[in-house]
């Protein structure tokens, strides 16, 4: 007699809940999956990362006045509810004017782009293809 | 706060945190992990060494 395969298991639930908490607040999206390591581990390296780079007087980008200001202004935006907080509060320098505030500048925005690779590790942890 | 650090100081602390975070998302297993954040860490650091001095020695 002949037996029908196994599906493989899928994901379950809302699978894009670690992707946009994992946006929002770096390291969520491995700690809401369990991950708690891992989770830490990036809201320590992330957050330090943005928290170093307004220490650095780096200016966070407001608005997009050219393509370098709109590139900018993307990866900032990758931190989530960090650059919402530093908008809200004013953190951040508005222009650069020492050398240490270019680095911190592009702390900022590094950091933000490494938050959106998180999430989507994130995400893929969800969705089954990784580990 | 403000923190002045100086260049190389800078790219080590960039190294270490872009590499915690490469090894995370890039690797599954702990172990490999930290191979691969380890490797990262020296690429960068010693790619930024690397550059420099070749920067001073064309700049001579």
């Amino acid at each position: 007699m002949a037996t029908t395969p196994k599906k493989a298991e899928g994901p379950t639930g809302f699978v894009y809940g670690p992707l946009i908490a994992g946006w929002l607040v770096p390291g969520a999206g491995h700690l809401l999956q369990r991950k708690w390591g891992r989770g830490a581990l990036l809201l320590l390296s992330i957050g330090s990362m943005f928290f170093l780079g307004l220490a650095m007087q780096g200016k966070i980008y407001s608005g997009a006045h050219d393509i370098l200001d709109l590139l900018g202004m993307a990866g900032d935006l990758g931190n989530g509810v960090f650059f919402f907080l530093s908008r809200i509060a004013g953190w951040g320098a508005d222009s650069i004017q020492v050398t240490s505030a270019d680095y911190g500048t592009r702390f900022i925005v590094v950091a933000g782009l490494l938050n959106i690779m998180a999430a989507v590790d994130a995400h893929n942890l969800a969705t089954g293809r990784k580990r | 706060m403000n923190f002045q650090p100086s260049h190389f100081t800078a790219v080590l602390i960039f190294a270490l945190f872009a590499s915690v975070v490469f090894g995370i998302t890039m690797r599954n297993t702990p172990q490999k992990m930290l191979r691969y954040g380890a490797w990262c860490f020296t690429l960068f650091a010693g790619s930024a060494i690397v550059v420099s001095w070749a920067m001073f020695l064309i700049a001579r």
